[in-house]
């Protein structure tokens, strides 16, 4: 089983997932430099956190245009599992792989803060470790997390049961207190709170390293 | 904007032989700035104690450096931003931020934490949300971008100042001991090369600015502010790192920061005994027609100068070529000691080094206390610096914005007595605090300057480190003005002693002076960054009371329950450390619940432990020769 973690020059999360993945589970984990191509044969591809190409254009925008986004696109296709933090899930909507679009928040200000969010749904290979309805601590740290989708597309998550995981109070306007989905396939997840940052109960709790669990989970059977 | 004075014009002409021609007298001004060689201050920062087991670096480069034991650093260092960030907060901030983070990565230290100490104008001032909102979103945008998260710091409040800001930025890096690099130009022909950004017009004559003080039209200043670009400086840094890990690529680096080029190339040779060519014309430009005079003064972000051995060009050019920056060979070094600069063909300066770098005027400024002395009664009381429910609001409004978290190593965030970060490579645990006691300075500065450091250690303290050295700030209004001068002199001789008593050598700071507008100076503010080392399997303490039941003692004396309402009290030295002391041996032995003090109360800290626990914490207080006093218990809703 092999983890790869994509790195854009403006990852700044992806040594934190690394860790993650290395030094807390075990698991074989490599980086991936964004100009390449090159999959190297990952089970699991990973969109970190951080500012991709600066974001100085829309979060994500230019990121979803690179050379390893048209890799990790047909990677999808072919059903592999790709999961995208923050920076991650903003290019995965930019990059169409998810619905909608991150907008900045309703306060136009970056939020930094612990977040509660609750589970919708336990039956995807991201969530499969988690008891149904459960109550997550994890952290968010984004400019750009005010999810949006017109009231058409938001039926279809909900007909479609995309939504993963909401906030309990929601910080930055998400239609729907929406914090993360997932594609129709179920193969794709993003979301905007940080699984890696609370993955340790020295940082306050580790609520977010059954999301990694679960992918290992998935990947075994 | 200052320009050499008719003296220092003198002292120029006499040094070099001749007139200077406009490309050297800017580099004079600039060198031989306030800001740039610390003219007014340098006589009174030589008595604080920069030497001690740990120290492997003091003051003189861009940081010091702490060894933390197992072959592992710290670097850190405080800086200030403040004239940029009241012109222009949001990019004043936010360079601030990169220029310090420049410091911390160009040792080979790979930043990890940040921390700000801000001052701003009264909360009713008109200016003071627009400057707190910018100056606040500037740090966030830059440090959040770089993935160094913010971790701690402190806001302040009061009219003076009104006309002058204080940000002030410190970041905290790790290395390995064995791998410090130098600003140093090193190896006769060998390259000198120029990477990161291309250079444009911006922050022309910033040092000169900030060695100024303010009057109306700073606002037609705000073209010497420069202009932060985050992500570049983040793929500089990864560059730098990783072209640091090629054994032997790299000779000297040295951060292009105030005064850009003319400092880096200056100070490299001076620290080498050696001299540079440079090649003006070589060097990426982001707009066309700049002169040499703009191309050698400008202050644009994010470039480093480095020396390589030669021969070894191609391998780092691979580095930065990756990193998508600029790599530019614009010079060598030479064993003349003078450095010469071409722009298409023609020779446009030549200075020698030492004139510039080490013969800056030191200046003995003239010192006068004040006629009716500072004690708190005869001014009336001095007004808090700002209402507690306010900062609270406040506090949380600062911390939202900044990524506090990244780099998963923060144990202990903002809103602590002190922060706390894991250090990776070891698994140590390093804390740190920023603090200032302007309403004290003011009041006694001698006095105040000690109690900073006093409350520094003791923050350090309530999490249970063991504080082992200090970076400083020193704020202060027009030294031209005997009286802000004599504030100087007192606050310095206050943080010696304090930083001698509490062995925390200072391996660096920064000094920013002509802190006045229109004449109003702003009270002395020094501010005192600590760091502080967790002994090994020692969990940190916070602040708040954790279980009800717990018990609530006061460790030192009861008395100065009062704060300050006539004079600022001297600190009884041996109660200080007895209750710090004894504060952190109580953590170490995992008897205590949580550790606070009181800003306004020396040499006094609130605890809180299980009641199983007492017997132990009693025995400890008495082999320690420490009082107590026992306050109560835990209820709900218990505060301080």
């Amino acid at each position: 089983m092999k983890f790869a973690v994509i790195q854009f020059p403006g990852s700044n999360c992806d040594q934190d997932c690394l860790y993650v993945l290395r030094d807390i589970l075990k698991q074989e984990a490599v980086l991936l430099w964004h100009d390449s191509a090159d999959l190297q044969n990952a089970d699991c591809i990973i969109l970190p956190g951080g500012f991709s190409y600066g974001d100085y254009l829309r979060t994500g925008a230019c990121a979803a245009r690179s050379p390893i986004m048209k890799a990790v696109s047909a990677f999808a296709d072919r059903g592999g599992l790709v999961l995208g933090i923050c920076n991650g899930f903003q290019i995965l909507c930019e990059a169409g792989l998810l619905p909608g679009v991150l907008m900045r928040n309703k306060n136009l200000k970056f939020i930094c803060d612990d977040c509660s969010l609750t589970l919708e749904r336990t039956d995807t290979p991201f969530t499969a470790r988690y008891k149904p309805g459960a109550k997550i601590d994890m952290p968010i740290a984004h400019m750009d997390g005010n999810y949006y989708i017109d009231d058409a597309g938001l039926k279809r998550l909900e007909k479609n049961n995309q939504i993963v995981f909401r906030y309990a109070n929601n910080p930055n306007g998400a239609k729907a207190d929406i914090a993360g989905i997932i594609n129709e396939k179920g193969n794709v997840l993003g979301l905007m709170p940080h699984p890696e940052r609370a993955s340790e109960e020295v940082l306050g709790g580790k609520e977010g390293l059954e999301l990694f669990q679960s992918i290992i989970l998935s990947l075994r059977a | 904007m200052s320009t050499l004075t008719k003296d220092e014009h003198q002292r120029v002409v006499k040094a070099i032989g001749r007139e200077p021609n406009a490309i050297e007298s800017g580099i004079f001004t600039v060198m031989w700035s306030e800001h740039c060689c610390y003219k007014s201050s340098k006589r009174y920062l030589k008595q604080f104690p920069t030497t001690g087991s740990r120290v492997l670096l003091g003051p003189g480069e861009n940081a010091g450096i702490l060894d933390i034991g197992d072959g592992i650093a710290i670097a850190f260092k405080i800086e200030s931003h403040n004239h940029p960030s009241f012109i222009e907060p949001y990019q004043g901030a936010a360079t601030g931020v990169g220029g310090i983070l420049r410091d911390i990565f160009t040792m080979g230290a790979r930043p990890v934490a940040l921390m700000d100490s801000l001052h701003f104008g009264e909360r009713s001032h008109p200016r003071t949300q627009y400057l707190l909102d910018g100056v606040v979103s500037g740090i966030g945008g830059y440090g959040n971008c770089m993935g160094i998260p913010t971790i701690g710091g402190e806001t302040h409040f009061q009219e003076c100042y009104n006309g002058n800001i204080l940000v002030n930025a410190f970041a905290l890096g790790v290395m390995r001991s064995n791998k410090i690099f130098k600003g140093i130009a090193k190896g006769v022909g060998n390259p000198v090369i120029l990477v990161g950004s291309k250079t444009g017009r911006d922050g022309i004559h910033g040092a000169s600015m900030a060695s100024g003080a303010f009057d109306a039209d700073s606002q037609s200043k705000r073209p010497t502010v420069q202009v932060g670009d985050p992500f570049t400086e983040k793929k500089l840094m990864e560059a730098c790192l990783e072209a640091f890990q090629i054994e032997g690529a790299i000779i000297g680096i040295q951060d292009m920061g105030a005064a850009g080029f003319t400092c880096s190339s200056f100070e490299m040779s001076a620290r080498a005994d050696t001299g540079m060519v440079l090649h003006l014309d070589k060097i990426p430009l982001r707009e066309t027609g700049m002169t040499p005079y703009e191309i050698m003064l400008s202050e644009s972000q994010e470039r480093m100068l480095l020396v390589a051995p030669k021969g070894r060009e191609a391998e780092l050019k691979k580095v930065f070529e990756k990193w998508e920056l600029e790599f530019a060979v614009v010079g060598e070094v030479i064993a003349e000691k003078k450095v010469q600069g071409f722009f298409n063909g023609e020779k446009v300066f030549e200075l020698p080094v030492k004139p510039v770098t080490d013969e800056a005027p030191i200046y003995e400024r003239a010192v006068a206390s004040p006629q009716n002395g500072r004690g708190l009664s005869p001014l009336g009381p001095i007004p808090p610096m700002l209402h507690p429910r306010t900062y609270q609001d406040d506090e949380k409004f600062i911390w939202s914005q900044y990524d506090h978290m990244v780099g998963a190593n923060t144990i202990v965030g903002p809103g602590a007595d002190a922060a706390v970060i894991r250090i990776r490579e070891n698994g140590a645990l390093i804390a740190m605090t920023v603090d200032s006691k302007a309403r004290w300075c003011f009041a006694d500065p001698y006095w105040g300057a000690v109690h900073t450091v006093a409350e520094a250690a003791r923050n350090l303290s309530c999490v249970g480190a063991l504080p082992i050295g200090v970076t400083d700030c020193l704020n202060f209004g027009n030294p031209e003005n005997p009286e802000i001068m004599w504030e100087l002199a007192e606050c310095c001789r206050g943080l010696a002693e304090a930083c001698r008593r509490f062995e925390t050598p200072v391996t660096g700071g920064n000094v920013s002076l002509y802190n006045e507008t229109e004449g109003k100076s702003i009270w002395p503010t020094p501010v005192v960054a600590m760091v502080g080392l967790l002994p090994v399997g020692v969990n940190p303490v916070t602040s708040e009371f954790k279980e009800d039941g717990d018990l609530i003692y006061k460790i030192g004396l009861v008395t100065g329950d009062q704060g300050l309402e006539k004079t600022i009290p001297p600190l009884d030295w041996d109660l200080e450390l007895k209750v710090q002391t004894f504060c952190r041996e109580a953590i170490a032995k995992g008897l205590l619940q949580s550790a606070h003090d009181d800003p306004e109360i020396p040499s006094q800290i609130v605890v809180s432990l299980k009641p199983e626990n007492e017997t132990k914490f009693v025995a400890l207080a008495h082999t320690n020769q420490c009082p107590l006093t026992k306050k109560g218990v835990v209820v709900p809703g218990t505060k301080y």
